[in-house]
């Protein structure tokens, strides 16, 4: 069970690094979105169940999953508004450099 | 031996919130910025939750995150609501 909890910590912590360092080298405002919504779900969710795992079967489990469930909700909803209001208002897209 | 790995993880963390943190201050358009805000609130969910388990009081933490969980979302939402209403152009907000 520990060296489960080690597995999933430790790779949630690689999708969060790579998240944020995707967030600071993409060229445009929507690949930096694509960067910072998908890494960022996918690692607190692996880390938040990695601590799950190492706390055992207890009420304070229950409510670690209870987190990573909303956070699995919420994050990508959150994103979405985010990139609706700046479609909206016409945010110029990110093309290549030889059109 | 699980004490130092928490431990070194939450570093990793607070490392990566530095990284977003740059693109808070020195984002072009104000929507990067809230991006930057949405994703730094996740990272401190997480480091939370991980300063619980390294000093065993996990109990106590846990309310913090979900409180600060409803936060990070109902703001990162109000924002974006506000925005798309006003408008943005050009990594200015017009008036």
């Amino acid at each position: 069970m520990i060296l489960l909890s080690i597995v999933l910590i430790g790779s949630g912590a690689f999708f969060l690094l790579m998240g944020a360092i995707g967030m600071l080298r993409f060229p445009d405002f929507y690949t930096r979105m694509h960067a910072a919504g998908k890494c960022d779900t996918l690692g607190s969710l692996l880390v938040l169940t990695g601590l799950a795992c190492y706390g055992g079967l207890s009420l304070a489990s229950v409510k670690i999953l209870l987190i990573a469930l909303f956070i699995f909700l919420t994050s990508p909803t959150a994103t979405n508004a985010i990139a609706r209001a700046a479609f909206k208002n016409k945010m110029p897209l990110w093309t290549s450099e030889e059109d | 031996m699980m004490q130092p790995f928490l431990l070194a993880i939450s570093l990793v963390i607070l490392f990566a919130v530095l990284l977003a943190l740059y693109r808070v201050i020195k984002g072009p358009v104000i929507i990067d910025r809230i991006v930057g805000v949405n994703v730094i609130g996740t990272k401190t969910i997480t480091v939370i939750l991980l300063t619980g388990s390294l000093f065993d009081r996990i109990e106590f933490f846990i309310d913090i995150a979900i409180v600060y969980a409803l936060i990070n979302f109902i703001g990162t939402l109000t924002l974006s609501k506000y925005f798309h209403r006003k408008g943005v152009e050009h990594g200015r907000v017009t008036q």
